[in-house]
């Protein structure tokens, strides 16, 4: 390969590099993505000089399918669907991967035996296994997330027995590939074994969990670019394909984090099936109800507001009225913040993306630990479709599912409305203990609907 | 592969998951969505490897297919992920 090939490709990691530091800033992160967008295309054209393009027509029909699909799926998918979106390209990512680890070995089995050697036929079965897991996992994560397969876990006897056998038999075929590389039989057994891994690691992971495990398959993807750098002997998919593997692996452990929980505890699967069954919901909660005018009379007397959102006001679509009720209060002078706790939304960062398309300023956005202390000097907590990440038993019910997570001290306000459609359960299955405090008030409804009138009675008051 | 070679290739995967760490690290929050989409556009990266797949004359070879399947995907997940970061990022506004 020609030297000046080989800088452009160097070029490439480092736009993806600078494109990633860029992002360490909100107002540089446009431009970052638009330095590693070009770093992308360098790559790709600097590939098409090395190859002096044999076959032009059938690669160029391929990246305009590809292009066009990308893009009416870019600017068609609502900002609520992006966990599914990010998911679905996870899995074609890894499932890229997968098959250009697979056309290596064909090209070589037929070509040129001999250069299957150690090196490169352990990175096609590295390759195969992440590429394949990926793919499978994030298909069964996409079906989750879009609610076409039950985000409950999946759980059997012997899932983990079934895990091993399958590790197992997956060595012992990649054995047998080393042994003789000739033998199509046993790659299509580690093909057959990649795919089914996916599916039976990610089945168990109930719904609460898709953020950590998003977060997981996008470090998986880009691992498997690299295992597929090693097959080609290239750095730039080994830089590219680390930094992405350490970014997603960095996502995971904040999430983990945010939910007091390890990784194995959440990969093994089965949280919120344990927490729901009787005689674990304590004693019932004794509730007080609001109406949208006395909520209206409350935000116009308080001085101070921090609105609480989850993924339900997102459902609801009530992020826009939000803004208006934002603008309202802060022609009264209102100090209106908004405080995100790291899981709420579907994925990391969810709900400030959420936030940010109906047009709300990002510094009103407060992170957990920046926030926290603020709840106790607050005159009203507005709680729009968030649930588990404002129950107080987290702090002081050793027994909850979820104890030991840590929180926003919403109750810890003056005054806290729950907008809530009903007295349904939270992701997580259980009971919210705040419900039920002196100084919170249900304000049942569809948030859109209710916030909407709230504004409305705001409106004629002034 | 000669194993020097391999030796290379681990080095540079061992720097650039520091570099990656290090550089993540400081990526706020407010951005972990975008961080994830773009990252898995640089994920796409697989998408040279589709185009030395995809290079091959004649349609007789199931390398070539194989290839030019991932080619489609990759330039899917290039393409796709750029632009929803973009779109994306375009919204975070300070006023």
């Amino acid at each position: 390969m020609t030297t000046g090939i080989q800088l452009a490709y160097l070029l490439a990691s480092v736009l993806f590099i600078l494109g990633i530091k860029f992002l360490g800033k909100t107002k540089d992160a446009r431009k970052g993505n638009v330095l590693s967008a070009v770093g992308m295309l360098i790559a790709i054209v600097a590939t098409l000089v090395t190859l002096e393009v044999l076959t032009f027509l059938e690669i160029f029909a391929c990246i305009l399918l590809g292009t066009i699909v990308g893009l009416y799926y870019a600017y068609k998918v609502e900002m609520t669907k992006i966990p599914e979106m990010v998911a679905l390209f996870n899995g074609f990512g890894g499932l890229a991967s997968f098959a250009v680890a697979l056309s290596d070995y064909y090209l070589k089995s037929e070509t040129n035996p001999t250069a299957l050697d150690a090196i490169n036929l352990s990175s096609i079965l590295v390759s195969l296994l992440i590429g394949g897991v990926t793919f499978t996992g994030s298909m069964v994560a996409y079906l989750k997330l879009d609610g076409k397969v039950s985000g409950q876990p999946i759980t059997f006897k012997g899932q983990h027995f079934l895990n091993l056998l399958l590790l197992i038999a997956f060595i012992a075929a990649s054995v047998a590939v080393f042994i003789d590389p000739s033998q199509l039989t046993f790659l299509m057994v580690v093909v057959v074994i990649s795919l089914l891994l996916g599916i039976l690691t990610v089945i168990p992971i109930g719904g609460a969990d898709m953020p950590v495990v998003i977060s997981l398959l996008n470090s998986y993807s880009g691992m498997a670019a690299c295992a597929t750098g090693f097959i080609l002997n290239n750095n730039v998919l080994i830089v590219a394909g680390s930094l992405v593997g350490a970014s997603g692996i960095i996502l995971t452990q904040i999430m983990c984090k945010a939910m007091n929980r390890s990784l194995t505890n959440v990969l093994l699967g089965g949280f919120g099936q344990t927490a729901s069954g009787p005689g674990v919901d304590g004693p019932a909660v004794v509730i007080k109800e609001i109406g949208v005018e006395e909520t209206a009379m409350l935000v116009d007397a308080a001085s101070s507001i921090i609105v609480v959102p989850g993924y339900g006001m997102a459902v609801a679509q009530a992020q826009h009225v939000i803004r208006e009720l934002m603008e309202l209060c802060e022609k009264r002078n209102i100090n209106f913040r908004f405080a995100i706790h790291p899981v709420a939304g579907r994925m990391p960062g969810h709900m400030n993306v959420l936030l940010a398309e109906a047009n709300i300023s990002y510094d009103k956005l407060l992170e957990m630990d920046e926030i926290n202390e603020e709840f106790a000097t607050t005159d009203l907590v507005f709680v729009v479709g968030a649930n588990d990440v404002v129950n107080p038993a987290a702090r002081t019910n050793p027994q909850s599912p979820i104890f030991g997570m840590p929180i926003l001290n919403a109750d810890k306000a003056k005054t806290v409305i729950v907008s809530k459609r009903s007295m349904g359960k939270g992701y997580a299955g259980i009971e919210n203990e705040l419900f039920g405090y002196p100084n919170c008030l249900m304000l049942f409804g569809d948030a859109k609907q209710t916030i909407t009138k709230v504004v409305g009675e705001l409106k004629e008051m002034s | 592969m000669e194993i020097s070679d391999l030796i290379v290739l681990i080095y540079v995967l061992v720097l650039a998951s520091y570099l990656g760490f290090e550089l993540i690290s400081k990526v706020p929050p407010t951005l972990h969505t975008p961080l994830m989409s773009g990252s898995n556009a640089i994920s796409g990266i697989t998408i040279v490897g589709a185009l030395i797949a995809c290079n091959e004359l004649g349609f007789t070879s199931t390398s070539k297919w194989l290839g030019m399947a991932a080619l489609v995907l990759a330039t899917i997940n290039v393409v796709g992920g750029y632009a929803v970061t973009d779109r994306m990022l375009k919204m975070f506004k300070k006023k």
